[in-house]
Order: structure tokens, then C-alpha cells, then sequence
């Protein structure tokens, strides 16, 4: 009767032992791990002020370096045909082809800022957004992305001004500012556009950029026209920067260089802008700008709108800046008339 | 010693602590108040505070470290936390035993059956860390150590010492300082239910330990299957974890009654298991993590609610140095330290100011407490035990030396309402926030003004002498037009002279010498009589939304001047001047 009893129990003792053992095992593992997994996130300097996060310092140089030394390149197309005063216009800087290469990605920023019919020209027309968009397909371009950050609700803003249409009819695609395309933008030496989220994501792997704008009055502005299109590029509460409208518009000037700029002052909006609103705004000015130089087209629109330089600071500061020639002449635009 | 002994004295000794901490944890450089004591330790010692801000911030904030400590000992014993150290365990201990003096054995046994909603407290756990892991920490609602914090920094210990003014001068009020007192009271209430109620069905962090006592190596035990079945242990026992039968060593919060009263010295605390047998873990129901998965969805719609973004409260202002609200989310315990160590007494428990999820985080209210935010005080982000409000230096925070650049912590920008200030909208000089305001040179600037009276338009009068005009009839105002503040000029010039009323007696008022000049009447006249106004206008790229003025403004119910979260420092995206 003992003799078993014992063995029961040195059994049990052994087990008791593997158990003891094994739960051990178990509680240093897991301290270890606690432990390990505490020192690798140790942080001994607590949070910082904001959290981190990389900063770009622009958004790109597209211009064709090398290629185009001294001044840039303009031609001012009058006539009433969009399309075709684009087609001279491009074809007598060279073609799209000088500008665009095969395997080329390229982005065509439009002003789709509000949800307007085309017809009351507060957007970029989508005759000339077709027109450039099939011109770079032409070239041989990759893929063609069409973007901005509008005003009002994005998909409205594509569908109803045409440009979503016109992109898609074109082979082109639209690109709706998502939050995850934002990334913050400090311009080295800037003072307004420091640590602002910037549409940064859409110009993943693209080699040319367009900005196409229409040439519009702008209360606070003076005029809206390829540079203040730039605005459209900004996210977060951006209209903060409207307490320095001339100087954001410079700045924005300094973070990217496009490739090409298209200005279409066939219809310009003269009054009650940037909105308009009635046709009564808008009055036929017949002049279709194609320039290597954002500020020298800029300056050919003042025109348009029957103001001066003085009436639109930005253009002369920008130029000063460096972005460009605010003297249009010094670039001897090509001068056509698709009319004659 | 009796091991009892040693956990009473142990329970004794963080109770103390505990409260010795709190009545540390006030302003000033005596002995006894904040200057160096570590009133944040027991808090630090809390491994789901740990835990949750590893999951919502991804890093390990150093004064936190010390729950490594509580966690390698509870992987080695067991719960000894919940019997040794947590000052609220203690007080439910105390209460459970209290509501038990005289009851029946079979009733206490009774009580101390293990029931199988223990297993509750860990669906809250997992529904807890599951939001710690999309971005915000809601532990401290639930977990003991911020909740005995914030009940006694907020409820308890004005209520005790409002009347006394022992820790604090004057009286301290806290916004919905009863609901915080209700759950307090709830907490230990239920006590009377069954002993131990909060610990044993809801604790989120004695779930968390009882998941890593898991795999004890040592704990309590029988050293016999059966024995006299006199479960005097049941009846003592404080964790409802089964002592004399199949041991659930998850629910044991190490107590040691069972060891100290078992007549046969059966129950031992050894490296084996029970010979009664053992549990691991409650047993825990599906349904009960669906509805902690369910209860993460709901929670995590919060994000949906956008309270956090653009359509936050605008009188949501959180203390100088806390974090953008995101990442705040993801550290503040809502344990109340900064809200007990603030000289103003302006930080305020949140109710729904901050959504849902910033239930009972702090915010700043410049009505209740003695005065607004003072530039020279960096309390609140000293004792705050998670950075979620960072701990500033003053430089810091008053944007000099190296942090000149950036300028001073701004947590807001006031705003003048010209619809109730009282020279704006009532022809009352006043200017008391212009004169409150720390800033140098001051936020608030002025712009003054000359208002005829109301019952002072063209009032018959003729003078009387060099000094003096004669009015036909005293005009009905109740201001005093002899205060220095109102002027008097002949009715139709605004281009004439004005000049300043020194003396009224009765129609007769006399006029700040001299009187030269012409264009007073001289019989049959009219005057007009003036107010002098100072009126109020805000310079908002030097304010701070200190709130001096908000706190000072006589108009006491809504302010005549605001603070609101605009510009605050902590939200780039929320900033209004470039």
C-alpha cells in the first residue's frame, strides 16, 4: 500500500518541477519581452512641440534645363478658336514635342476651383484642357494627370466645369486631392509657406508639368491667372495666406517651375471675380497665351484685363523673385493670328 | 510576520502614500507641498497606462518605466498589485469588510463565490486597448489608479478641504465635480453588493494582470484535494478566485486570507499547482469579445463624429504645452493632476467640450477660479504624467531666449464682443481687460472716442460764471458726470473745444479751467454732454488667450471678451494669422 503511494508522489513532484520550470520559463520570457520591447520605444525626451514629419522644400523644377538658356520662350495666339490658337501657339515654340517626350508623365494643373459651367468661365475651359492633354498623348506621353485643390466640393468642381469630361475624352486622368496627397512644403527662406501641406503626392513620378488657367478678375488679388492658379496646389486652412495675398502668390511662384504654361484669354472674366457668375462678367478678349515663363504670361493677361502691372503686385515680385520675366517683351513672343 | 500583516501594512503604506501624494500635489515650496515629491509614482507604476500610450503613441515615455517593474513582479506572483499596493483596492477591501462585520459565515461564503462575470472586466480591457491602438487612450476612465486620482484631486479633496483651507487658500471648484464624485461613490457602494465588486467585475487593469499572472510560477495552493470542506478560506477570500477548490489564479488578487485562516494550514503559496486543481483564466465567452469588438467600432466612429478636426468646440482650450489634440488623445490619463496643481483652479474637467472621447480632459475655463492663465506658471505640464501636456520651460512658454523665434505658447485669442462690452454697446468707460493683460506691449490696444449721452443731446443750459454752466433742468442720468470721464460742448460744433465736467451740483456743473474759448452759450444755449470711451480693439498676433481679460471682464455671465482655440500654438492647421 506505501510503495505506490511514494511513487505517486515523487511523480507528482516531477511534474510539479516540469511545471514550476516551464511557468518560469513563460514569466522570464515575457519580462524579458516586456522589458526589450520597452527599451527599443524608450523615449527619455518626451513628445516634441509638433509631431515630426518630412518637410519638402517644393515641389519641383519641370523646366527644360539646357535646352532653353537666357529668357524664356512665348507665343501670343489672337483668334476665337481655342484649340487651334493652342496648336499654332505650341507649334511655334517648337511643337509639343519639344517640350514632351515619349514615356513623358505629365501633370496639367487646371483652375477647376469652383463647380461652374465652363460658359461662365471661372474655370479653365476644357477645350484648351483637351486640346493640351491630347497634344502631350501626341507627344507620347505615359499618362496624363489633370489636378487642382478647388474651392468647392472636388468632384462637383471636375464634373461640372467640363475638365473631367475633357480629361477623360483626351486619355487623360483626374487626380482628386485626396488627404493622403498632401505632405507638408517649407520654402527654404520663405515666410508664409513653412511646414503647409502642399499637393506634393500627385507629382509622384512626373517629369513635365502644365499649368493651364483662365484669366480672371480677382478682388483680392488684382487678376487670377497662371500664378495665383498655383494657389490651387495648397491645402490645410490656406486662406489664412489671403492676409498676404501677393506674398503667398510669390512664394507659390518660387516652389515650382513648369514646364509650360498656357494662358487662355479667349473669354476673360473682367468683373466680379473670382466667381463671376453671369456672362455679363466675362468679355471676349481673343488672346491665347503658350509660354515657357509663368510671370511673362501673367503679364500679357493684366493686359487683357485692361490693368497694369501696379493693379497686380505679385507679377513684378515674383519676377524679382526670379520665377520669371514680368517684362513679356524681353522674351519676343512669337506674335500669330489664327484669323488671318 | 504574518504575511497578512505585511500585505496590511503594505496596503497601509500605498494608501498613505497615495494620499501623501495628493496632498503633495499643491503649488508652493513648503515641506509638505509640490517641490520635488514624486506625486506621479503610483501612477507611473500602471501598466495599462503603459501599455495603452505604447499602443497610441508608439514610443515608451520614460517616467512610465517603473510599470516594468509591476509587470516582472506580477508575471512572478501574481496580482500582488491589487492585494499589496492599489490604494483603491484597499478602500473597496475596507468597505467590502465594513458591509461585512457580523454576517453569517454561509453568507460571506456566499459573497465570495466565484462568479462567472468576473470574466467581464476583460471585454472592457480589450475594447480599451483596441482604441489605444487607434490613437486614443481611454483607460484612465475605468483604470483605478486615474480614477482614485481624479475623484479625489477633483471631488474629494475640495470637498474636505474647501471649508478647512488646509491645502489650497481659497476654495477650488471643478466643472461636474458631483459626477465625478457619483462614480467614486458607486465604485465604493458597490462594495456593499459583494466585496470587491470594481476589482473583481470591472477592473480593466486587474484584468491586465490577471492575464500576466497567467503563468505564475509561484502561487497560492492546497496541499491536499480535499479536506474538511470548511471553506473558512471562501469567506475571507477577497479575489472570488476559488481557493478551496479548483483555483482560478487569474482572479486571485493575493490577499492571503486563505493561507492565514485555513485551521488545517492547508493553503500554501509554493511553486505547484493546487492539489485541488486550477484555472488559468475565467472562462471567456465569444459573445463577450464580439461585444468588446463591437463596442471598438462604435468607439472608433468617433473619428467619423470629426471632433477632433475642424468642427471642434471652439471654446475647447487646452493648457499651454498640450499637444496637438490628436496625439493629446493618445496620452492624457484624465487623472486630474494638472487640474488640482493649477494656481487658478482654470483647468477644468471636460464633460463633452472634447467629443465623447475627451471625457474629463482638461480644459481651460477662465469664468470659474481666481484669474486667468499666468505667464510666469509651467505646473500643469510639470506634473502631468504623460506629456500629454509637455512639460514647458518658461522660456518656453513665454517664447524668449532660445525660443524667441518662435514666440510665446499661445493657447487661444480673445475676442471683443462689441455687442455686450461696456464702452463698446453701452457708453460705460471700463477698460479692465486692456489693463489685465500681461502681454507686453499689451494685446489689447485702445482707440478712444467721444459719445453724447443719451439724455446729453442738446440740453438747454447757459454758463454761469468762467467755470460753470447752468443746466435748465438736471438731466436724468445715473452715471457721475463729475467722475472726470464727461465732457461738455455746445450742441451742433463737433468742432469745438470740449471740455471736461470736474463738478455737479445739482444744474449747476462746473467745468475744468479754463473756460476760454468761444462757442459756449452764453444764455439759451445748447450743449451736448460727452463720455469719454476707451474702446477696446485686439491685437491678435500678441495675444496669448492667457484669458486675464475674460477672467477680469465685468460683464460676469458671457463675457464681453473671449478666449476661443484660434491661433492656439499646439494646431498649425488651426492658426488664423500668417
Amino acid at each position: 500500500m506505501k510503495q505506490p503511494k511514494d511513487e505517486e508522489r515523487l511523480l507528482a513532484a516531477g511534474m510539479n518541477r516540469r511545471d514550476f520550470l516551464k511557468r518560469l520559463g513563460y514569466a522570464s520570457v515575457v519580462a524579458l519581452a516586456a522589458g526589450g520591447g520597452g527599451l527599443a520605444l524608450y523615449d527619455s525626451k518626451g513628445p516634441a512641440s509638433s509631431p515630426a514629419q518630412k518637410v519638402l522644400t517644393g515641389l519641383g523644377d519641370f523646366t527644360l534645363r539646357g535646352k532653353t538658356p537666357g529668357p524664356g520662350k512665348m507665343a501670343i495666339v489672337r483668334g476665337t478658336d481655342r484649340a487651334l490658337m493652342l496648336a499654332r501657339g505650341v507649334e511655334a515654340l517648337g511643337g509639343m514635342e519639344a517640350f514632351v517626350q515619349k514615356g513623358d508623365r505629365v501633370l496639367i494643373k487646371v483652375n477647376a476651383a469652383f463647380a461652374t459651367p465652363p460658359s461662365l468661365g471661372a474655370t479653365t475651359h476644357p477645350e484648351v484642357l483637351a486640346a493640351v492633354a491630347s497634344l502631350c498623348v501626341k507627344a507620347g506621353a505615359s499618362q496624363v494627370l489633370v489636378t487642382d485643390n478647388p474651392i468647392n466640393d472636388p468632384d462637383s468642381c471636375f464634373e461640372i466645369s467640363g475638365l473631367a469630361n475633357a480629361a477623360r475624352g483626351a486619355g487623360a486622368r483626374i487626380v482628386i486631392p485626396r488627404a493622403s496627397l498632401f505632405a507638408p512644403v517649407s520654402l527654404p527662406q520663405g515666410k508664409l509657406i513653412e511646414d503647409w501641406p502642399v499637393l506634393a503626392g500627385v507629382f509622384q513620378g512626373v517629369t513635365k508639368v502644365m499649368v493651364v488657367s483662365p484669366v480672371k478678375d480677382h478682388h483680392r488679388a488684382g487678376a487670377s491667372m497662371t500664378l495665383k492658379n498655383y494657389y490651387g496646389f495648397l491645402g490645410g486652412r490656406r486662406n489664412v495666406f489671403h492676409q498676404d495675398i501677393n506674398g503667398i502668390i510669390t512664394e507659390l511662384a518660387q516652389i515650382l517651375k513648369p514646364t509650360l504654361c498656357v494662358l487662355d484669354g479667349t473669354v476673360s472674366m473682367i468683373s466680379n471675380g473670382p466667381t463671376g457668375g453671369s456672362l455679363s462678367d466675362l468679355k471676349e478678349t481673343g488672346t491665347m497665351v503658350v509660354s515657357t515663363d509663368p510671370v511673362a504670361a501673367d503679364a500679357v493677361g493684366v493686359e487683357l484685363l485692361g490693368r497694369s502691372l501696379a493693379d497686380v503686385p505679385y507679377i513684378l515680385m515674383a519676377g524679382k523673385a526670379g520665377a520669371g520675366q514680368a517684362d513679356y517683351h524681353q522674351l519676343n513672343p512669337v506674335l500669330l493670328n489664327t484669323k488671318a | 510576520m504574518r504575511i497578512v500583516t505585511v500585505r496590511r501594512i503594505s496596503q497601509i503604506f500605498f494608501l498613505g502614500l497615495f494620499l501623501w501624494f495628493c496632498v503633495t500635489a499643491t503649488l508652493g515650496t513648503a515641506w509638505w507641498q509640490l517641490r520635488g515629491w514624486p506625486i506621479n509614482w503610483i501612477l507611473s507604476l500602471d501598466p495599462l497606462t503603459a501599455l495603452a500610450t505604447i499602443l497610441a503613441t508608439h514610443t515608451f515615455f520614460a517616467p512610465l518605466a517603473w510599470a516594468l517593474a509591476t509587470i516582472a513582479l506580477t508575471l512572478f506572483v501574481g496580482r500582488f498589485f491589487c492585494g499589496f499596493a492599489c490604494p483603491l483596492g484597499t478602500i473597496n477591501q475596507v468597505t467590502g469588510w465594513l458591509g461585512r462585520l457580523g454576517q453569517s459565515p454561509a453568507a460571506r461564503e456566499e459573497a465570495n463565490r466565484h462568479r462567472r462575470l468576473q470574466a467581464f472586466k476583460y471585454y472592457p480591457l480589450v475594447c480599451l486597448l483596441g482604441l489605444a491602438f487607434l490613437g486614443t487612450v481611454q483607460t484612465g476612465i475605468f483604470d483605478p489608479l486615474p480614477l482614485l486620482h481624479r475623484s479625489v484631486n477633483l471631488a474629494l479633496a475640495p470637498l474636505a478641504d474647501n471649508r478647512l483651507g488646509v491645502l489650497n487658500d481659497q476654495p477650488r471648484y471643478f466643472a461636474s465635480a458631483w459626477l465625478l464624485g457619483v462614480v467614486f461613490l458607486a465604485v465604493v457602494a458597490l462594495n456593499l453588493a459583494l466585496p470587491r465588486f470594481f476589482c473583481r467585475f470591472l477592473c480593466p487593469l486587474g484584468a491586465l494582470f490577471g492575464l500576466l499572472s497567467r503563468f505564475t510560477p509561484w502561487r497560492i495552493g492546497k496541499t491536499a484535494g480535499t479536506c474538511g470542506d470548511c471553506h473558512i478560506c471562501e469567506q475571507y477570500c477577497e479575489g472570488a478566485c476559488r481557493p478551496s477548490g479548483r483555483f482560478i489564479g487569474s482572479e486571485c488578487v493575493l490577499c492571503f486570507n486563505c493561507l492565514h485562516r485555513c485551521p488545517a494550514g492547508r493553503v500554501t503559496f509554493a511553486a505547484k499547482p493546487s492539489a485541488a486543481g486550477e484555472a488559468g483564466l475565467p472562462d471567456l465567452s465569444r459573445r463577450g469579445l464580439v461585444v468588446a469588438g463591437a463596442g471598438l467600432l462604435l468607439a472608433s466612429m468617433w473619428g467619423v463624429g470629426r471632433l477632433a478636426g475642424t468642427d471642434r468646440d471652439p471654446l475647447l482650450i487646452r493648457p499651454p504645452g498640450a499637444l496637438d489634440e490628436e496625439r493629446f488623445l493618445g496620452r492624457c490619463l484624465r487623472c486630474g493632476q494638472c487640474m488640482r496643481i493649477c494656481p487658478g483652479n482654470i483647468i477644468q474637467p471636460a464633460l463633452f467640450q472634447a467629443g465623447v472621447q475627451g471625457l474629463w480632459s482638461p480644459t481651460v475655463n477662465f469664468r470659474i477660479g481666481s484669474s486667468g492663465c499666468l505667464p510666469n506658471c509651467i505646473a500643469c505640464g510639470q506634473v502631468c504624467p504623460t506629456a500629454a501636456i509637455r512639460p514647458l520651460s518658461l522660456d518656453e512658454k513665454k517664447g524668449q531666449a532660445k525660443f524667441a523665434a518662435q514666440g510665446p505658447m499661445r493657447i487661444g485669442t480673445a475676442f471683443v464682443d462689441r455687442g455686450c462690452c461696456l464702452p463698446w454697446a453701452m457708453d460705460r468707460p471700463c477698460l479692465v481687460c486692456q489693463e489685465l493683460c500681461p502681454v507686453s506691449p499689451k494685446a489689447i490696444f485702445t482707440r478712444t472716442v467721444f459719445e453724447t449721452l443719451r439724455e446729453g443731446q442738446a440740453v438747454a443750459a447757459r454758463s454761469r460764471g468762467p467755470a460753470a454752466v447752468d443746466l435748465e433742468a438736471a438731466i436724468p442720468v445715473t452715471v457721475n458726470l463729475a467722475s472726470g470721464d464727461y465732457y461738455l460742448r455746445p450742441s451742433g460744433d463737433p468742432e469745438a473745444a470740449l471740455r471736461r465736467i470736474t463738478g455737479l451740483a445739482g444744474t449747476n456743473l462746473t467745468l475744468e479751467s479754463p473756460l476760454a474759448g468761444p462757442g459756449l452759450p452764453a444764455t439759451g444755449g445748447r450743449v451736448d454732454i460727452l463720455v469719454r470711451l476707451q474702446r477696446p480693439f485686439m491685437d491678435a498676433a500678441k495675444c496669448t488667450g492667457c484669458g486675464m481679460c475674460e477672467h477680469g471682464c465685468p460683464v460676469s455671465g458671457q463675457r464681453a471678451i473671449r478666449v476661443y482655440s484660434e491661433n492656439e500654438s499646439r494646431s498649425r492647421p488651426g492658426r488664423m494669422l500668417i
